[in-house]
């Protein structure tokens, strides 16, 4: 019996009925991931229209990315805002998430509420609202306000990552460290931050990548000698395709995954 | 879970009405604690509050403003008057609805092979969901123009295979809109679909074929129905986030395919129409609020809110 007529699950349906579905979701799997690894050999062609395969092979793409001042500042503007959004974003939801769990207050919950409220409120709206109350405080085209704003965006993803391990947290660890003596802030710093340092540097990573990632608040609130490479990544895809956004794709996928593949590396805090 | 339910014992422990002095001093000092603990919460809810709540609010205040400056709704008027807000609102639907429908006929496939495949070799197919999740948006939206364009990818080797001899207009309208958008929510269908799927009790689909069930009737009234509540969070999910989604419309769609996300920003970028684009905000806010809420009550998704829990 060859393997087509042979039962696939518990219904008695056999493979060779049902063909279909895994061509299909093959299919679907080739869809989700081939469009994003074109351009990484797209990036590398020599030619100045776009082609695959291409026909002969050339760092041009990459010439012109490094060769740009505008690129390289816009680079340097978003590398910039994602590191200060991490150093600002991950104390705060470490914070905000400790604080939650500890308090067990009904008010908790409303505050939690509130904080999470930047992922669901459509971004356009979160985009022009900080645009105009950025207009009123002279933020516009600053990195205090970029970092200000992404890091209100990465607040929630810290502290769901966080508040996560603090729940299989053991809080009974810290009640014994300050029965022993130490301060509240001190059992935090002693016992509970070391068990939880890898989701914290997760976080920081996430809060990061958020922020690099940013683009609808970016495009109003940034600009001049502050526009974040999302922003001119953008406008230039508006304009036409240029092959350099195919090199600074290459790029970009390159550090992203290599941020992710750290984080996944990194070793889970063991539930007790 | 723990912390919990020692809290719980505590409080057990300290009867209120008539207590020692002692108790009634350790109950207050615990209250006390409890709201001091909150204070660390105070940074985040600053920031939030300033760089959010405040402009949002503020969006709804200008809203409500005539040119002039004096309280009026002529700004909500004129979207219900002229047409080509009508307009707008009615591809928001149309591309979030056929976004949704294309996600659920691709993914329902996907999210069921994905279930059925061993626990090792499903999560190496999970990498390919979770893959576009990872990368930058724009770095997706660029490569679908590079491959839709009039001279991309499709088009060269759809013609140089004699498939068709004028190269077909799939970007920067409807189509190529369609095409980034459901690429981009894909995985937010296919991932809770496939952790339904994964919870569904194998065994029930053997006690309906061990009845006589055929394997269509088994699917139709024992697996379709049980992995309902895992759909419609999925679909919810990619309708809500369609509806106000800016990126890939406004690239792809090349202006053609105007949405609520991109009239706001062409109010604000071109015309400088803050009333306008609040008004459209506002109602963009109230509508996916509102959807979500009905949904939730419908269908008990409870989770969809906190970021997918179901507890």
């Amino acid at each position: 019996m060859s393997w087509l007529q042979r039962p696939a699950t518990a219904t008695q349906i056999t493979h060779a009925a049902r063909l279909w579905l895994y061509a299909l979701a093959v299919a679907v799997m080739v869809f989700l991931v081939v469009p994003t690894l074109l351009v990484i050999p797209m990036s590398f062609s020599g030619a100045q229209y776009l082609e695959f395969p291409p026909k002969q092979w050339s760092l041009r793409w990459y010439e012109s990315y490094f060769a740009s001042a505008a690129w390289m500042q816009a680079t340097a503007t978003s590398l910039k805002a994602g590191v200060l959004t991490a150093l600002l974003a991950t104390p705060l939801g470490v914070l905000a998430a400790y604080g939650l769990q500890a308090s067990r207050t009904r008010f908790a919950n409303a505050l939690t509420m509130l904080l999470l409220t930047p992922i669901v409120i459509p971004v356009i709206l979160i985009g022009i609202g900080v645009f105009y109350a950025y207009v009123k405080l002279h933020l516009v085209n600053t990195l205090l306000g970029l970092v200000l704003a992404h890091s209100m965006l990465a607040l929630p993803v810290v502290m769901m990552v966080v508040s996560s391990a603090l729940k299989t947290f053991d809080m009974n660890q810290e009640r014994v460290a300050r029965s022993l003596g130490a301060s509240r802030f001190q059992a935090f710093m002693l016992v509970t931050l070391p068990q939880i340092r890898f989701t914290v540097a997760t976080g920081a990573v996430l809060a990061f990548l958020t922020s690099f990632d940013e683009i609808v608040v970016s495009l109003f609130i940034s600009g001049g000698d502050h526009s974040t490479l999302t922003r001119n990544m953008f406008n230039a895809l508006r304009d036409q395709v240029d092959p350099t956004i195919a090199a600074i794709s290459t790029l970009i996928v390159a550090v992203t995954s290599l941020l992710l593949v750290i984080t996944q590396a990194l070793p889970r805090a063991k539930p007790h | 879970m723990t912390s919990a339910s020692a809290g719980v014992a505590v409080d057990a422990m300290l009867p209120s009405a008539g207590a020692p002095p002692n108790a009634r001093a350790l109950r207050s000092a615990d209250a006390w604690e409890r709201r001091r603990l909150l204070g660390l919460v105070s940074p985040a809810v600053v920031l939030v509050t300033i760089i959010m709540v405040v402009p949002v609010a503020w969006l709804f205040y200008l809203s409500t403003q005539s040119d002039a400056g004096s309280f009026s709704l002529e700004h909500y008027r004129r979207m219900w008057e002229q047409p080509s807000y009508a307009r707008t609102f009615v591809t928001t639907f149309q591309v979030s609805a056929l976004t949704t429908a294309i996600c659920v006929l691709l993914g329902y496939p996907l999210a069921y092979f994905l279930s059925e495949l061993p626990k090792r070799t499903a999560n190496l197919c999970m990498i390919a969901v979770m893959l576009p999740l990872w990368t930058s948006m724009l770095v997706r939206t660029y490569a679908w123009l590079v491959l839709l364009q009039r001279r991309g990818l499709i088009n060269s080797w759809g013609m140089s295979l004699g498939w068709w001899d004028e190269p077909l207009a799939l970007v920067h309208n409807l189509t190529g809109t369609l095409v980034g958008t459901v690429h981009v929510m894909l995985p937010f269908l296919v991932m809770p679909l496939y952790a339904a799927m994964c919870a569904i009790d194998r065994d029930l689909l053997k006690a309906a074929a061990n009845l006589g069930a055929t394997p269509a009737q088994t699917f139709r009234r024992v697996f379709f129905p049980l992995s309902l509540p895992g759909l419609s969070t999925g679909a919810l999910i990619v309708f809500i986030l369609c509806l106000g989604f800016y990126i890939t419309p406004a690239v792809l769609g090349g202006g053609k395919v105007i949405m609520v996300s991109t009239r706001i920003a062409s109010d604000i970028e071109l015309f400088f129409n803050w009333g306008a684009a609040s008004a459209l905000g506002v109602v963009l806010l109230v509508l996916t609020t509102l959807i979500l809420f009905v949904a939730s009550k419908l269908l008990r998704l409870e989770g969809v809110l906190r970021g997918g829990g179901t507890r």
